[in-house]
């Protein structure tokens, strides 16, 4: 039982998924209760899984390894590093927080709580695949409940965002099936046998010329470059985002855009180190353009979710920049603000959710003075707002922080361009919560109630977090940096990584 | 409990009273502001005793430390969230916690009546929390919190009366404002870590001399005081400050004139190691600090609104402390900040005073004889404008005096003439300040019915007024009280070129502060002068002055209109057109194709099998040439 | 003395060109879906044949495999035809053509 703690995780939404489908005419609360109490037993038991997790160990953790398609060297194999657990943790902790967001929905709740929990078990499997196959079967199918949320239970052009989203990202990953495709063939050698083993494909890998190994990081690249979403490949985002139900765009931002920064870790900087330094400036160009253009681009926006989308942008930019300047503090940061980011981003999709169920309005201009009449709601709104904005204390700031240390150590310009994007940060966020809460209140919004009991619930554990890791943000980094430390060996092993204590002063010499 | 082992309680009890009042204290009412009052001074009390305690350590070992547990690890990069007792924090948190407190019991009174009573004391109590973090915070990521987390709290009290529009601009336009200077300061910090690998005081201090090049130090210097400009409100980032007068007046004295403010100056007084090896960032920390001071002070005697000239007469000030650093007396930058936090802490509570008097009117060309009307509140806000203007034996003299001593003997000559024109300047407005309000003759309704405020608003006055007029004694000369105690942190004040004689210092100084109060006095008091009909052939300088030379026109016109365009071309036009044109090009360019595909499609049945058909002869006959 | 393999190929080719034509000129579908299984059968034949020919199962094996699946492929080929009949009321292929682009 034990020994399979990272497969019950994984399937046990599925499960629940299966019961609900299963069982038509299911009366709405009886759905909603079925889906909650299947998320809430799924954190319970990811739990354990930190509990049993090593933390200064950064080989892979709880592997699970079972034949699946012998022929074809199929199999099914899972497990967790300091990066995958942090992702699998964040999912099942912001799952039920969007079922219990998400009580409010009234159309075909019971295939919608379905598609949920399809959702989750796709998103696990995703973070835990240690086969490249497997990997690839968690990634298409979280497609497939997300296309049917956003299309299902979006807004207004909601077929339009879930089209695009759907065939934005399936083009990504045609050229990620043929990357792994070819790796397949080619471990037919070495290996003996073919296989999608991440582990045993790292010496296949290693051993391509390195012009081959460039044009599979590039096809693998573009696969998640477009789930990130890394600028120029972002604007299925905003549409997505717009459209989406709350719990969707919690989801969207909070976990599955991880999915692509995970992607990059795992498979392109693992199997491909080499390329990865090749196209390293590149890529951290392109996410300084992301960083700085999602910023500015949000500077304009007057639907608040869209706002949110485009500063998901610029701080996943934070994110790949962060990991493309192969040092210690660069990498950890980036994993750090990958889960920050989810809850930070997930916290600001359920308030802007909930103004706007009482509103009906998501057009900055419409609102105004709503701090009047509901003081906690827009409290909680402007703490997420700092949060995000990275004030010191809450847990942006770290990985932020982090961030522009790891890439200043590596480019001067790069640590720089980030850090401005700090400023408009500020400016937008703040410019919209002041819109939003500030000024006087309209007529027809005098009478709105501030947050009821379901929502505390909700925005509780999510904002207690919030603190929580930016105080103690050793909590998350003591865990990660273990594996940060042995990716950026085993991409750069001969190059100054580490630009803590005593590191540089030695290798770094060039004046600032 | 040990002295070192207490220090934690210092910014812990305002803490607390943040966290219970955020929580409660809607529910607490008027015993809010009573609970945060009493942790404050608690917080005073301790600070009192730590400080007494590092008092009787040789003046060579007097820190304490404690170290509270580990914030950050990542590889070989640490940060504790250590705090640190020495003589400068120990200056800085008696400031903070001791002129804190007289702010907090005088807002009991001032914001007595506010719907969010409970929640003004919560921001007021987290601010003092946040600074004392900033002052005791034995590494510069620790100051940085309490750097930016006095600035959240100044944004949420600038917006405390968040319903009017005015007041929610001016506090994002603090916060936006302070943090384009953060940002370069983080940059510093950055490039700090890089240099020493950490961010202790005690290691970058042990090892600056010989790890720093001249350039890497005036890198890392100017990045460090663009964040102290920010803060402090120096030019050219000074331009939040008269706006951030919306906010409660308590937060203007206590956020925006006696303590936030100052951390700029704490920030160079700190690192001031770094700005010696780098040489020419003192230089522009100077020049930085008396152009401000200049400037600011024209500004102010433009303004009508009496919050307003204090705003501006607090950042002429900072300027005067810049201007001491930057000359390398640090000590009495120090001073001067002491002093400045009293006098002008005790000018804006009497600014509060008046206005409560006064309906919250604070234009004061509708004032005036108020000193009949409110005596204590007009004595007392006297005594801090006289020691504003340096007249003997206030405090303000003895600081502005010692500033222009070292001055004259920079060697830069042109430092101490301007520097004497700024005494000048500020005699001028202080003293147009004082005699539009509380002389001549009352000049609206509102005035000739005012009334001194309660006992809870005018005790704070009092003893502010009391500090204002004798803090002076704590630092006499350039080797008072303060200098000494200070010394082995900051370094004594160095002995430059033989400057004029402190006599004439004294004397020019002292002269210019009597003549510019007489000057302000027969214009503005005597009656002889009709200043309203000066004031009109005046008019196109006067609205130079009062709209602070236009900066924020400027601004607005260089930064903010073209910022927004572009920002609006790439939101509308580059990423919709461009970015996602590509990708619906291509969507579109695959219809086309399908468009023409689909003509193949007839639907029949045997069309299809004849193509079968068809395909398959090609095959066989390709196989058959294949063989 | 065995029959040579040309009679069996050559028998095989005119039942699968007879299949063939009857695929593509006739309408109705029943008799199209009887050609069919005409050009599997002579399929079918030359497996045998070859198998035979080369004294291996394999092609026999592999003949029963493919009658089974036109047996399964006949049951859901009428279903279909039937349940187009219920639809258009015709069995000639011309007249479904839904499918047209």
């Amino acid at each position: 039982m034990i020994d399979h703690l990272l497969t019950i995780v994984t399937f046990l939404p599925l499960a629940g998924a299966v019961v609900l489908l299963l069982w038509r005419g299911a009366p709405d609360n009886s759905a909603r209760s079925a889906a909650m109490l299947t998320t809430v037993v799924t954190f319970i038991v990811s739990l354990s899984v930190l509990g049993k997790f090593e933390r200064a160990d950064a080989a892979f953790q709880m592997v699970e390894r079972a034949t699946w398609v012998k022929s074809i060297g199929l199999q099914y194999l899972v497990g967790v590093d300091g990066v995958s657990l942090w992702m699998v943790l964040l999912t099942t902790f912001l799952f039920p927080l969007s079922v219990l967001a998400s009580w409010t929905v009234e159309k075909n709740v019971r295939l919608y709580m379905a598609s949920m929990l399809v959702l989750e078990t796709a998103v696990i499997g995703s973070f835990v695949a240690l086969d490249l196959l497997l990997f690839f079967v968690f990634f298409e199918a979280l497609l497939v409940p997300m296309y049917l949320i956003i299309g299902g239970w979006g807004g207004e052009r909601r077929i339009y965002a879930a089209i695009k989203f759907f065939l934005y990202t399936m083009a990504g990953s045609a050229f990620l099936l043929v990357g792994i495709l070819f790796l397949f063939s080619r471990s037919a050698g070495p290996v003996g046998h073919g296989t999608f083993d991440i582990q045993q494909l790292m010496s296949v890998a290693g051993s391509l010329p390195a012009s081959t190994a460039r044009w599979l990081f590039l096809a693998f690249f573009v696969a998640f470059a477009v789930k990130v979403p890394l600028f120029p490949l972002h604007t299925w985002l905003p549409e997505a985002h717009t459209e989406a139900p709350t719990a969707g765009s919690v989801l969207l931002a909070g976990v599955l855009l991880k999915v692509g920064a995970y992607g990059l870790i795992r498979f392109n900087l693992l199997l491909f180190p080499e390329a990865s330094k090749y196209f390293a400036p590149a890529v951290s160009i392109l996410a300084v353009i992301g960083i700085i253009y999602g910023a500015v681009v949000a500077l304009i926006q007057t639907d608040i979710k869209r706002l949110v989308a485009y500063s998901s942008v610029s701080h996943l930019g934070f994110v790949v920049l962060g990991i493309f300047a192969f040092t210690n503090q660069g990498v950890t940061g980036g994993i750090l603000q990958m889960v920050n980011h989810g809850l930070s981003t997930g916290a600001l999709f359920l308030l802007v959710g909930m103004v706007y169920e009482r509103t009906h309005t998501r057009d900055l201009g419409r609102m105004g003075g709503l701090a009047v009449v509901m003081p906690w709601l827009t409290g909680a709104f402007l703490f997420a707002v700092f949060s995000s904005v990275g004030l010191p204390g809450l847990n942006n700031f770290v990985g932020e922080f982090l961030v522009i240390l790891g890439s200043f150590a590596v480019n001067r310009w790069f640590g720089a361009l980030a850090a401005v994007a700090v400023v408009l940060a500020a400016i937008y966020l703040l410019w919209s919560y002041q819109r939003m809460a500030y000024g006087p209140i309209h007529e027809e919004h005098s009478g709105l109630p501030d947050v009821n009991l379901r929502e505390v619930l909700v925005l509780a554990p999510v904002l207690s977090l919030l603190l929580v890791f930016g105080v103690f943000p050793k909590l998350l980094t003591d865990r990660i940096d273990p594996t940060a430390k042995a990716v950026v060996a085993h991409v750069s092993p001969d190059h100054l990584t580490d630009v803590g204590a005593g590191a540089v002063i030695q290798a770094n010499g060039a004046a600032p | 409990m040990s002295a070192s082992g207490s220090l934690w309680l210092i910014p812990a009890l305002p803490l607390l009273g943040a966290a219970i009042n955020l929580l409660i204290g809607k529910r607490l009412g008027r015993s809010a502001g009573i609970l945060a009052t009493a942790l404050v001074v608690a917080s005073f009390v301790v600070s009192v005793a730590v400080v007494g305690s590092l008092l009787a350590l040789g003046a060579e070992e007097r820190i304490h430390t404690q170290h509270l547990f580990e914030w950050i690890r990542v590889g070989g990069f640490s940060v504790g969230a250590d705090l640190r007792l020495d003589a400068l924090s120990a200056v800085m948190i008696l400031v903070v916690t001791g002129i804190g407190s007289l702010i907090h019991l005088y807002a009991i009174g001032y914001m007595h009546g506010d719907p969010r009573y409970g929640r003004f004391f919560a921001y007021l109590n987290l601010f003092v929390s946040f600074m004392l973090v900033l002052v005791l915070g034995e590494n510069l990521l620790l100051l940085y919190v309490g750097w930016e987390g006095v600035g959240l709290c100044s944004y949420l009290l600038i917006g405390f009366w968040f319903e009017k529009t005015e007041n929610a601009n001016a506090a994002k336009k603090a916060f936006v404002t302070t943090r384009i200077g953060d940002t370069a300061m983080m940059i510093g910090l950055a490039l700090l870590v890089l240099r020493f690998g950490t961010l202790d005081f005690s290691v970058i201090f042990g090892s600056a001399a010989g790890t720093l090049t001249k350039g890497a130090a005036t890198t890392i210097a100017l990045l460090l005081f663009a964040g102290a400009v920010g803060k402090s409100a120096q030019v050219p980032l000074h331009v939040w400050l008269p706006d951030a007068m919306a906010g409660p007046t308590p937060v203007s004295a206590l956020i925006h004139a006696a303590t936030m403010v100052t951390a700029g100056v704490y920030l160079v007084l700190r690192m001031h190691v770094i700005f010696e090896i780098s040489g020419v960032a003192l230089t522009v920390v100077a020049i930085t600090g008396l152009v401000t001071m200049l400037f600011a002070g024209t500004c102010a005697f433009g303004q009508d609104d009496i919050k307003r000239v204090l705003a501006y007469s607090t950042v002429s000030q900072l300027g005067y402390m810049f201007m001491a650093a930057g000359m390398r007396a640090y000590s009495i930058a120090l001073f001067m900040l002491v002093a400045h936090a009293f006098y002008k802490a005790l000018m804006f509570l009497g600014a509060g005073s008046v206005m409560h008097g006064m309906h919250e009117e604070t234009d004061m060309k509708r004032m005036g004889g108020l000193i009949r009307k409110m005596p204590v509140t007009g004595v007392t806000f006297i005594v801090g404008a006289l020691a504003l203007a340096g007249v003997f034996p206030l405090s303000g003299f003895f600081a502005k005096d010692e500033i222009l001593e070292v001055a004259s003997s920079t060697g830069r000559p042109w430092m101490y003439v301007l520097g004497t024109v700024g005494a000048l300047v500020s005699a001028l407005y202080m003293g147009r300040l004082v005699f539009l309000t509380f002389f001549g003759r009352a000049r609206s309704e509102e005035a000739e019915h005012a009334h001194e405020s309660s006992l809870v608003m005018t005790i704070p006055l009092i003893v502010l007024a009391v500090g204002a007029a004798v803090a002076g004694i704590l630092d006499t000369s350039t080797d008072g009280l303060i200098s000494r105690f200070v010394e082995p942190v900051v370094g004594s004040v160095p002995e430059g070129a033989a400057g004029i004689a402190r006599s004439a210092v004294v004397t020019i100084s002292l002269s210019l502060a009597v003549v510019g109060l007489f000057v302000t006095w027969v214009v503005y008091a005597s009656g002889k002068i009709d200043w309203l009909a000066l004031r009109v052939r005046m008019q196109p300088a006067q609205r130079v002055l009062e709209h602070g030379w236009y900066v924020d026109n400027y601004y607005s016109a260089l930064l903010v209109t073209p910022g927004k365009a572009a920002a609006a071309w790439l939101a509308y036009v580059f990423d919709a057109k461009v970015v996602d044109g590509v990708v619906n090009g291509i969507g579109a360019a695959v219809r086309a194709l399908a468009r023409s595909g689909r003509r193949l499609q007839t639907g029949l049945v045997r069309t299809y099998a004849l193509a079968f058909l068809a395909g398959a002869i090609c095959l066989l006959v390709y196989v058959g040439f294949r063989l | 003395m065995r029959t040579p393999i040309a009679y069996f190929l050559v028998l095989s080719s005119i039942l699968f060109a007879i299949g063939t034509v009857g695929v593509l000129v006739r309408k109705n579908a029943l008799i199209i879906f009887m050609s069919v299984e005409l050009q599997l059968n002579a399929v079918n034949l030359t497996l045998v044949a070859f198998s035979r020919m080369h004294n291996s199962l394999d092609g026999q094996v592999l003949a029963f495999f493919s009658m089974v699946v036109a047996a399964a492929e006949v049951v859901v080929g009428l279903a279909i035809i039937v349940s187009v009949y219920r639809r258009i009321r015709s069995v000639n292929v011309d007249d479904a053509e839904a499918l047209r682009g």
